[in-house]
């Protein structure tokens, strides 16, 4: 790739080389097979810019955000989400959280530059995006800070892998901590790009910032816990007892996040059901064209079914818990899709009673852009396949987690320090309080 | 009884030719709270805190000190959707046939008494407080200082799209020939700027529905308009906070002469 890389840092990184990609007959074919697919994807996202989008794409002057919006909001939701997630773990320092760092901080990257390829075609210009967003930037404007917050966010995500790779804790510490802290901005700016349009009453208020960097969390936690059981379905030792700690962890934070997004949608629609310019909008989703989408997708198979299949797994059952998030992230897609959408539907017209504005607007996605948005989401899907291979699963190599003096208990899959002249069973005993007498009984 | 000696032919008549202009205008501000006449972006009714809102012409000048500061005034009632607005909007300023910078809309009230139906003309209202300007990440939209006119620097728009989300009217369209958001500009580089005095829509409307003038200027017909007491004027979605530029008004058989056509226009 960039040349040889020398032995001791491949070991250290894990780098197994791309020869490993050929390992799997079945695995080979798959990726290639959705590499393909992408590629064709982007072909057909090529010929949309070709031919010019307002031919090709279906958004219109009363709707200018479809699909590729939402399909960007999802790949970026999940990213940032992948980054809070895990830095619980390698940032804050809460230790069951720290097996997951590769592999979401990977992930993270992979799927930030799923979404902004798929925002690169529908940016009509993203030529002049570069120069003028620096040149000309306009401190006022939601979107311009979303956009230069997420570059800086890539940045530090990038460096953060490359010192987690590396080994470096301490370095990737404060990389993942910029990666928060430009994360939480970036996103919440990216809320608040529809929050603060007081003309969209839908979107209008202090919520929608507050409402993405929860669903962000959700999103982050359904993808780590997807993401590591599709892992495990690949190569079975990916699991050790530090691992599934950690997804039960993960599990954990997840159900309360579904239990939060709940609530919060609960709210969001009760309130807005008084509200004469939130309600006609509400009414689409609840009784009106968009009720599948609401209550199958979203509610169904994106919180309801997965919060009940993921309570049953109690964080141990894998099978379970890849079919729940799978689900998770499928609804969450239409989530985003629904949301974008609720605030483009109702004319902005409404009230003046015209004939041209008497129904609710009408949008479907077009050909082209729903290959943009797979070409997106598959690419992050390629990167991740190619991860697995190529960066040993993205795990950890013991002498670089266990400090010298301590070990990882069988039992929890903590790490626990032993005593001057103390076996690791002692150790073991000692730190789950198991009793003296039945301590005696095993030495017996 | 002594009849006091009043000799009628010396008394000041109490009528508008002997109050000095200064003191008509202060009883125009007070009009402009009370009436419900819109003034900075408000509508403001006899409840209205006073001090929050222009209690003066003056007050809404100096916030807005466009110089000369470009606003229409549509008269919906005289509107009747012969769309030679829209046709000449089209030919002066090369608007492609699948965007609009104006429409003319229909409202139909079945059980009205008389009159059924009404048209009412939109376009870009170039709001004092504009979201499209706010929302911008380029500033390829602005405010111009010197007229107030919300303007377009097309090579600096990256066709997001952020500015036709922001704005409530429903006033922008992405032009695929100029690579970037067309909108309303009150015909400012095809004709205004070129020493005409009137947009196209508003030279060629043949009833007088658009009046097309300058708010600095209490002499303009576009100030007068809006400053009757009489009439009721309003602004479209003034909820939303923008404070418009565009004002709206019923026409009625009782406008003064002179206002009932504006000078210059066909």
């Amino acid at each position: 790739m960039l040349g040889k890389i020398k032995k001791e840092t491949a070991e250290r990184w894990g780098y197994m080389g791309f020869k490993s990609l050929f390992s799997s007959g079945i695995y080979f074919n798959v990726f290639a097979f959705l590499g393909l697919v992408t590629i064709a994807g982007l072909a057909v996202g090529l010929h949309g810019t070709y031919t010019g989008y307002h031919n090709v794409y279906g958004v219109t002057r009363q709707i200018p955000w479809g699909v590729l919006i939402s399909g960007y909001i999802f790949c970026v939701v999940t990213s940032t989400g992948l980054c809070l997630v895990s830095s619980i773990g390698h940032v804050f320092g809460y230790e069951p959280y720290m097996p997951i760092a590769k592999r979401a901080v990977f992930l993270s990257i992979a799927f930030m530059l799923g979404g902004f390829i798929i925002i690169f075609f529908d940016i009509e210009n993203p030529h002049r995006m570069a120069i003028y967003n620096l040149l000309s930037p306009n401190f006022t404007s939601n979107m311009w800070w979303m956009g230069t917050l997420y570059g800086l966010y890539l940045l530090a995500l990038i460096v953060e892998y490359f010192f987690l790779l590396d080994q470096n804790h301490s370095m990737s510490r404060l990389a993942g901590l910029f990666g928060v802290l430009f994360g939480v901005a970036a996103h919440s700016n990216l809320g608040a790009v529809f929050g603060m349009l007081h003309g969209r009453e839908f979107w209008y208020g202090p919520y929608m910032p507050i409402y993405f960097i929860v669903s962000a969390m959700m999103s982050g936690g359904a993808a780590i816990i997807f993401f590591s059981c599709l892992a495990w379905k690949i190569d079975r030792t990916v699991l050790t007892r530090r691992m599934e700690r950690a997804i039960m962890a993960v599990c954990q934070l997840t159900i309360l996040l579904i239990a939060i997004i709940l609530f919060f949608t609960f709210w969001k629609i009760i309130s807005g059901i008084v509200s004469p310019e939130k309600y006609i909008a509400i009414q689409a989703f609840l009784t009106g064209p968009y009720a599948p989408n609401f209550w199958i997708a979203e509610l169904g198979f994106g919180l309801v079914i997965p919060f009940i299949l993921l309570i049953r797994s109690k964080g141990i059952n894998t099978n379970l818990m890849f079919i729940a998030t799978g689900f998770m992230l499928v609804g969450i897609f239409f989530m985003r899709y629904d949301l974008v959408l609720a605030g483009q539907i109702v004319p902005v017209f409404h009230a003046l009673h015209v004939e041209e504005y008497s129904s609710l607007l009408l949008y479907t996605p077009s050909l082209h852009e729903i290959s943009v948005v797979t070409a997106g989401i598959l690419i992050a899907i390629v990167l991740y396949l190619g991860g697995e291979k190529v960066l040993n699963a993205h795990k950890f190599q013991k002498h670089a987690i266990v400090p010298p003096g301590a070990f990882i208990c069988q039992g929890c899959g903590g790490i626990h320090y032993m005593k001057e002249g103390e076996s690791q069973d002692d150790a073991l005993k000692r730190h789950h309080r198991m009793r003296k007498v039945d301590r005696e009984d095993e030495h017996a | 009884m002594k009849l006091t000696n009043i000799d009628l032919e010396k008394l000041i008549p109490e009528n508008l030719t002997s109050v000095t202009k200064m003191e008509r205008r202060a009883f125009l501000k007070i009009g402009l709270v009370i009436t419900g006449v819109f003034a900075g972006g408000r509508i403001l009714s006899v409840t209205s805190n006073v001090s929050e809102a222009f209690a003066s012409g003056k007050d809404f000048v100096e916030q807005y000190p466009y110089k000369p500061h470009y606003s229409m005034v549509i008269r919906q009632g005289l509107c009747i959707d012969c769309e030679r607005c829209l046709k000449a909007c089209k030919e002066t300023n090369s608007v492609p046939d699948y965007g609009y910078r104006t429409r003319i809309l229909t409202k139909i009230v079945t059980d009205a008494v008389g009159r059924k139906r009404e048209f009412i003309p939109i376009l870009c209202n170039h709001c004092n407080d504009a979201p499209c300007t706010r929302a911008c990440p380029t500033r390829a939209t602005y405010k111009n200082k010197e007229n107030g006119i919300v303007m377009m620097q097309s090579k600096k728009c990256i066709g997001c799209k952020m500015c036709i989300l922001a704005c409530p009217y429903e006033a922008r369209y992405f032009n695929a020939e100029r690579h970037a958001i067309d909108k309303c500009n009150f015909c400012w580089d095809t004709r205004l700027s070129k020493g005409e005095k009137l947009t196209a829509c508003s030279y060629v409307c043949p009833t007088g529905a658009r009046i097309f003038g300058d708010m600095s200027d209490p002499d303009n017909v576009a100030y007068k308009m809006v400053h009757q007491v009489e009439k009721q004027v309003w602004v479209l979605r003034p909820e939303s906070g923008t404070k418009p530029n565009v004002f709206y008004m019923k026409a009625t058989r009782s406008s003064p002469w002179d206002l009932r056509k504006q000078d210059g226009a066909r």
